[in-house]
């Protein structure tokens, strides 16, 4: 109810004033996301994709938002976006983008925030880049949409762009199709049409998963020598821990399309308190781990969205869910504080969740694999 | 009944091919594969050839892992192609088990196919979304003309339990299960023959971090209970840390690096592992900035018009002129590491 009004408000005052004056406290941050949910009706039920997430993110930081398949990470950005309209989509909550409110806003003024103050660098560049224009074109597109300038204008940009994201020969590549550019090329194509308006916010979904690891780390030093140019904000969305490692300053862990813990960077990796993170850092694959150490998977598959477990959604894979005597099948846990900033949704007290990480999974992922490789042995 | 599972109690009919070097199953040697080019409309000609793989040499023993792992293009899959024989080897040799199998015609193939098995990357694709489970694992028996004793269908649920799948789950379709039940559902079917070689290219790489350890520890375990000899395609240079006991590293159709997998990750010589293994992210936050990272610039070559001589040396950091002259051989630098560079690192 009370959000609804809200809503309202805030809804009133863009479309009246272009500073607007809100009821609701005003957000400091660039991104303030409040409770946001997108649910999707279906034949089979409604799909809670996104289910309250709250996040902020402010001008040069690095958010990375972590999750499975069907977690919710990909929608969360698109609702961002704006990119859910004219879908069956129903979004509740609040995006605060620059003081303005996105989820009321009228479409065609989400629009003009689209590619210009807000950009996304999309997961598969090939898909993405129409195969019937020149790159060069699809740029200068992007960038005349938001500037008023002269076509000769908008090209010596796209070139200029296209050598500052490192493609070679800028000058005379600027005329080829996508299909004559390699992976990361495209990628970096799609790199410099996101920043053709220098966007406060970019947010880069699976950036580099269709790529290669060499490429892949020139993609990921661009981005993060990019931002430090340009001071953006920058959203990174990925199911691979170690690239949310390299580059983001706060990191959202979603299961099942609600945040279950939500922190700076070295809480999540050094000091985790979410049984799915332990899960999750277990079984990362990673170089400087013994093969002979064997990879502590989390049981089970991720839930679907349309029969999402009762309670915690993770109580069924979750290996300390019985410590609870019940209260992770009945109740929704909330996001409570386990260190200041670091927010942790689970029904272990903390106490009990700080004995756990210390006393059992912090050895484990440590490479105290000896002991572990003992026990197979006989 | 099947090939026997148990080895020893039944000695293979060429005792005297397989002698020569004990306990190894397969031998490379020279291994080549040119796709042609054609170019022309009436008149058509052979304008160019990619070469996906230009002589491989490396051997597997019974019961160890192979790695091979390169970025796309580097010929690791069309190597997997070659040893399955799916392709035809334009030059080299492949010596399996004691037969050569290089140029073997299909009907010669056949019974050789029971020993040689392959798990593909998608398991969405991979799977016929018309057959069952129980009709899906079951497809080698029918196809090989296998009777096993106890019947298929218990055969079936035999094999559907060894890689954690409920057996009564025999009449379902692939719709019915997610992307790793089905990754099981396909290691499930390459294991029904109890074969001696399986090649995995990319098994876990369409999967979810939770689900590839699974997967990945079940690799592992089918290993140690039934004494399988894998080699093991991947791009993610951990995923292979954690399987493999020997890599080899490729690139541009060549293997650059072959070591253990101690020996390569501890010490890599090669400067494209090197920058191989120094573009993995790492996993902790703290360590960020302080590593030092080589910056590979530009792509891969075109496997058309390969580079001379050593075919790394536009991308390297260290490359001199006898890189663009001279073609460094595979040498063994130290027992069991061999490195194709005029100078590698770690020495």
């Amino acid at each position: 109810m009370a959000r609804a009004k809200r809503d309202g408000a805030g809804g009133a005052a863009l479309a009246g004033d272009p500073s607007p004056v809100v009821n609701s406290a005003p957000p400091d941050g660039l991104l303030d996301v409040r409770d946001l949910r997108v649910h999707f009706p279906t034949d089979d039920g409604l799909v809670k994709a996104v289910d309250g997430v709250s996040f902020r993110l402010d001008r040069g930081r690095t958010l990375g938002i972590v999750g499975e398949s069907g977690s919710g990470k990909s929608v969360t950005s698109l609702a961002i976006l704006g990119l859910h309209h004219g879908t069956s989509a129903r979004i509740t909550g609040e995006i605060w983008l620059d003081g303005r409110e996105l989820v009321s806003a009228d479409p065609a003024r989400v629009r003009q925030l689209r590619g210009n103050k807000m950009a996304m660098i999309f997961q598969d560049p090939l898909s993405s880049l129409h195969p019937y224009y020149s790159v060069g074109n699809q740029i200068i597109e992007a960038y005349r949409i938001h500037n008023d300038v002269s076509r000769q204008a908008a090209r010596a940009h796209a070139v200029e762009l296209l050598d500052r994201v490192g493609i070679p020969q800028a000058a005379t590549r600027v005329d080829d199709y996508p299909h004559q550019f390699s992976g990361g090329m495209r990628q970096r194509a799609m790199i410099a049409m996101a920043l053709s308006c220098d966007p406060e916010l970019l947010i880069a979904d699976e950036p580099t998963t269709a790529l290669d690891v060499t490429v892949q780390a020139q993609i990921l030093d661009l981005i993060s020598d990019l931002q430090a140019e340009f001071g953006s904000a920058v959203i990174i969305i990925t199911h691979d821990l170690g690239v949310v490692a390299e580059l983001a300053d706060d990191v959202l862990v979603m299961y099942g399309g609600k945040v279950v813990e939500y922190g700076t960077a070295e809480d999540v990796f050094d000091s985790p308190q979410h049984p799915y993170t332990w899960g999750l850092l277990g079984s990362m694959l990673r170089l400087d781990r013994e093969r002979a150490e064997r990879l502590i998977p989390i049981k089970g598959t991720p839930p679907s969205l349309i029969n999402v477990p009762s309670g915690c959604a993770f109580h069924p894979r979750c290996p300390y869910a019985e410590l609870n005597g019940g209260r992770s099948t009945d109740e929704v846990p909330e996001l409570r504080a386990a260190a200041p900033g670091h927010l942790v949704a689970c029904h272990l007290p903390l106490s009990e969740r700080r004995r756990i990480w210390t006393a059992e999974i912090k050895p484990s992922l440590d490479g105290s694999g000896q002991a572990r490789e003992a026990k197979e042995a006989p | 009944m099947t090939a026997p599972p148990s080895q020893g109690s039944t000695v293979p009919a060429e005792p005297a091919a397989l002698a020569g070097s004990a306990g190894t199953l397969l031998t490379v040697t020279g291994l080549r594969k040119y796709f042609p080019i054609s170019r022309g409309i009436i008149f058509r000609h052979q304008a160019g050839a990619v070469q996906a793989v230009d002589g491989l040499d490396f051997s597997v023993t019974q019961g160890e892992t192979l790695g091979l792992v390169g970025e796309s293009g580097c010929g690791k899959t069309t190597t997997g192609r070659l040893l399955t024989r799916l392709l035809e080897p334009t030059g080299g040799r492949i010596v399996f088990d004691g037969h050569d199998i290089t140029h073997l015609p299909a009907g010669k193939m056949r019974p050789l196919r029971r020993d040689i098995q392959m798990i593909f990357q998608d398991p969405y694709s991979s799977l016929n979304p018309r057959h069952t489970v129980g009709a899906i694992v079951g497809a080698p028996f029918r196809l090989q003309r296998v009777r096993p004793e106890q019947g298929v269908k218990r055969s079936v649920q035999e094999l559907l339990e060894l890689v954690g799948l409920n057996p009564e789950h025999y009449n379902r379709y692939p719709y019915e299960f997610s992307g790793g039940q089905r990754q099981r559902i396909g290691i499930a079917r390459t294991l029904a023959l109890r074969p001696k070689l399986i090649v995995a290219d990319e098994p876990v790489s369409a999967l979810d971090v939770s689900i590839q350890a699974q997967v990945v520890n079940l690799l592992e375990d089918l290993q140690d209970e039934l004494g399988l000899t894998y080699v093991l395609i991947a791009h993610d240079l951990s995923v292979v840390r954690h399987i493999a006991d020997r890599v080899a590293v490729m690139y541009l159709g060549k293997i650059v690096e072959l070591a253990s997998g101690a020996q390569l990750y501890g010490a890599p010589r090669h400067p494209y592992t090197v920058a191989l293994l120094s573009a993995v992210p790492s996993s902790n936050p703290g360590s960020r900035g302080r590593r030092k990272r080589i910056r590979l610039t530009g792509d891969v070559p075109s496997p058309v018009t390969p580079p001379p001589a050593c075919r790394f040396h536009t991308r390297c950091w260290k490359a001199q002129e006898i890189c663009r002259t001279t073609e460094p051989p595979l040498a063994e630098l130290v027992p069991g590491h061999r490195v194709a560079c005029h100078f590698p690192e770690n020495t």
